[in-house]
């Protein structure tokens, strides 16, 4: 990524201490994390040390700093999923995946997260990829939804070679 | 005294609207909030347009995408006015039937029709349905009614009408005594009186003062919030420039969770809206009041919704929490007095000023007024948002409206807990179900009101995992300013995560009492003064459950997995095999028809196979799952 780019991200905030949680959701809506280099940027940009600003966006669970996978399976883990059952959904997606919540796949094709609720308490357990919710979730649907995604991701890659 | 303002064009938006849909007309709503937008509520209002223009009806039908419904459980949601008729669960399939059997026919489609749960009766008119009719619905009123994306929609029913009153009749002190004497209180969960905040922001001198709208709504398992957000916006909108113009701020900010995009894309457009309509910007309705709203993004902190940490996050800090007073409405953002108030506190105020601190202080009880909304979620029949007076039980709600407990796979389930406010509140048992709902008993009670989750529990939740969960949730979501928090809550989930593995010794539930009250009385904010909640209420009503787990490493419930096993039940198994395919170990085998055997060596309690096992009605669900503490003829009994 080149200045200018980060230079277009930057284009239109005022460059003031409060703009840096928008500026840092800006900075992963764009790449999909938040890597070193763009923490550079932004200090420059800002005037506040890396170290703060790592600091600060540490602290807020939204910001990562790795790559993501491809697709991002998100597991609800709020009060309405956990009683009907989450706990278990989790644990077959870690089980399946063989990663813990935070991890990408070797093959960089899943990031598993888990979240403190999505407000969609009456479809509970519910699992979303990407931006598709799936709801009411039974522990068999996690392999099946895995090998879904696995097989479509294989047909758009084949179409692209 | 009567201001100079210029509100025409809101009569003539409204007069316009009002011509354009001629009461006969029909229309056909579509819920459009999350719950049924995930359910395909969106490709359904396409599908809608289209059939219309197929059938050639277009010019004589309106079709909205609406704002939540609260009858999630449902959805995708599909109300046809004017009669109101509600049908559930719709599906892409019943559009065409829909079109033209009710909207060319006028005819009713029996089989979508939500069919009560005790008479078995179809019930036509949404408001029928017994989940709706107890409920008393000021704030939710409008949800289903209008576009939450068209402010054309809500002038049309009277919005932005209380703003006018305001500007034109009121002062900043009368406003406030209005809301005073309406006896409205923090709707975020600690109750405050909303005209005694605004009453002490206003005293305190400063050129520059803000008004804040708390919609981070971190408590899991609630969603009341984003559907006012995302239903109608333009309430809570409303709801922010009176408190400006009461407390004298000319800015404001409405702090969404990230996780609630919709609700975040719904403001947007509302604001933008707002400020092309002149209601927003530097003279309010040509009334010379100058105020502009910007919305905020959080970005993933529970202690966020702490007043003071959410300030602290917009001015791009750590969201920590500092120590009260001074309180936000002297020393607030960035230094100047600021009023916090939540969504729903908000979007009560139109309501207020509209029709008057005399009727709104005519609902409810005698200190806590007004109505509330619930998350009315778990082990429920109709999971969703009810909006309730202040008052009602705890029974009424769950039972009434929310049509009772749960059963699985046709089973009768039996109630054993409510858990109110979130991982702050507290978890009552059943003798307690005939409380009527307000601050002051909830408190005394040992749980809160909270932001209004309800969290339904039935006897296959285990209360010590609950607890555990819940403790867990803060002890992750402790900010680590102060230790009592940071260092207590992770004693307590250690010693908890030992209780539910099995491993607790004697003195661990004195210990948890212990820490509990070090970290109640000694954390700075709400969020560790709060923690212990769960875990002292469960205490409370459920030590029995405590105790097995202790003493006899037992868990009733069946729910900690090193207490449980699986096995197979010799006279229910038909031999059919589907758990052998589901099992992900093979820890099941066994040839067809004949009965399986289940090595416990192999099974990691997966619960696939549990699920899975109800294929033969008669013989009833053959694999179970048991606690090992007691002997099998325990079991059985």
């Amino acid at each position: 990524m080149k200045n200018k780019d980060y230079q277009d991200i930057f284009s239109g905030f005022k460059c003031e201490e409060g703009d840096l949680i928008p500026l840092l959701q800006k900075l992963q809506e764009t790449y999909g994390y938040i890597s070193e280099e763009a923490i550079t940027y932004l200090s420059r940009f800002l005037k506040i040390s890396e170290n703060q600003i790592f600091g600060i966006a540490s602290f807020y669970s939204q910001f990562k700093f790795v790559e993501p996978g491809k697709c991002t399976i998100k597991v609800c883990m709020g009060t309405a999923c956990h009683v009907r059952g989450s706990q278990n959904i989790l644990d077959e997606f870690r089980r399946w995946l063989h990663i813990e919540p935070g991890q990408t796949t070797d093959d960089k094709l899943f990031t598993l997260e888990t979240v403190n609720c999505l407000g969609a308490c009456a479809l509970g357990p519910i699992v979303v990829f990407d931006a598709d919710y799936h709801g009411q979730m039974r522990i068999k649907k996690v392999e099946e939804l895995i090998q879904k995604y696995r097989s479509e991701n294989e047909r758009e890659s084949d179409a692209v070679i | 005294m009567k201001n100079q303002i210029n509100a025409k064009h809101l009569e003539e938006i409204r007069a316009e609207v009002l011509q354009a849909r001629s009461a006969n007309k029909p229309c056909i709503t579509v819920c459009g909030g999350t719950g049924c937008h995930t359910q395909g509520a969106e490709v359904l209002v396409g599908v809608f347009r289209e059939e219309v223009r197929k059938q050639g009806i277009e010019e004589s039908v309106d079709i909205r995408t609406t704002g939540c419904h609260g009858f999630c459980e449902r959805g995708p949601i599909v109300v046809i006015h004017p009669e109101g008729i509600f049908y559930e669960k719709t599906k892409i399939k019943d559009v065409a039937i829909i079109v033209s059997e009710t909207i060319v026919n006028k005819n009713i489609v029996e089989t979508l029709l939500y069919r009560d749960l005790k008479t078995k009766k179809r019930i036509v008119r949404e408001k029928d349905i017994p989940f709706y009719q107890q409920q008393q619905r000021i704030v939710l009123g409008n949800n289903g009614l209008i576009d939450p994306t068209d402010i054309k929609d809500y002038i049309a029913l009277n919005g932005y009408q209380a703003l006018v009153k305001v500007l034109r009749d009121m002062t900043p002190e009368e406003v406030i005594a209005e809301i005073k004497a309406s006896g409205l209180r923090g709707r975020g969960g600690a109750g405050f009186p909303t005209g005694k905040k605004w009453e002490s922001c206003r005293s305190t001198v400063s050129d520059t003062k803000y008004v804040i709208c708390n919609a981070d709504e971190g408590d899991p398992g609630a969603f009341m919030d984003r559907s006012v957000l995302e239903g109608n916006p333009h309430s809570v909108i409303e709801g922010m420039i009176i408190g400006a113009y009461a407390i004298g701020a000319s800015a404001g900010f409405i702090y969404v969770r990230t996780e609630y995009p919709l609700a975040v894309k719904h403001v947007k457009i509302a604001l933008k809206q707002a400020r092309e309509h002149g209601l927003l910007g530097e003279s309010v309705l040509g009334s010379g009041f100058q105020f502009d709203i910007q919305v905020f993004q959080g970005a993933g902190a529970f202690v966020s919704g702490e007043e003071t940490s959410l300030m602290a996050s917009i001015e791009g800090r750590r969201s920590f929490p500092r120590p009260r007073p001074p309180f936000p409405t002297q020393v607030g953002l960035w230094g100047k007095p600021t009023t916090i108030n939540n969504v729903e506190t908000w979007a009560n105020i139109p309501h207020i000023i509209e029709k008057g601190a005399d009727w709104y202080s005519k609902i409810g009880t005698n200190n806590s007024k007004g109505t509330k909304i619930f998350s009315l979620v778990g082990k429920i029949n109709n999971t969703g948002l009810v909006e309730v007076p202040m008052g009602i039980t705890l029974r009424q709600v769950i039972y009434d409206i929310g049509g009772g407990i749960k059963s699985e796979k046709r089973i009768k389930k039996k109630f054993k807990a409510v858990q109110t406010g979130g991982p702050s509140g507290g978890c009552l048992p059943e003798n307690m179900l005939d409380l009527p709902i307000d601050y002051d008993t909830l408190a005394k009670a040992g749980s809160i009101m909270g932001s209004g989750g309800m969290i339904v529990m039935d006897e296959d939740t285990c209360m010590v995992d609950v607890a555990r969960y819940f403790l867990n949730f803060t002890q992750e979501e402790s900010c680590g300013k102060c230790s009592p928090c940071r260092i207590g809550t992770v004693q307590m989930v250690e010693i908890l995560n030992r209780i539910t593995q099995g491993k607790g010794d004697e003195g661990d539930i004195e210990r948890l009492e212990n820490l509990a009250q070090t970290i109640k009385t000694h954390s700075l904010c709400g969020l560790g003064q709060t923690a212990p909640n769960p875990v002292l209420t469960t205490l409370r009503y459920f030590r029995s459950e405590y105790l097995l787990h202790v003493k006899e490493k037992h868990c009733p419930a069946s729910v900690c997995k090193a207490l449980i096993e699986y096995r197979v039940i010799p006279e229910k198994c038909t031999g059919c095999q589907r758990c052998v395919s589901v099992c992900p170990t093979g820890a099941i085998t066994g040839p067809r028809a004949q009965l399986h055997n289940l090595d416990p060596s192999k099974c990691i309690k997966c619960r696939a196979c549990y699920e899975i096992c109800h294929f033969d009605a008669i013989a009833g669900d053959a694999i179970i799952i048991r606690s090992r503490g007691r002997s099998a003829d325990e079991q059985t009994k």
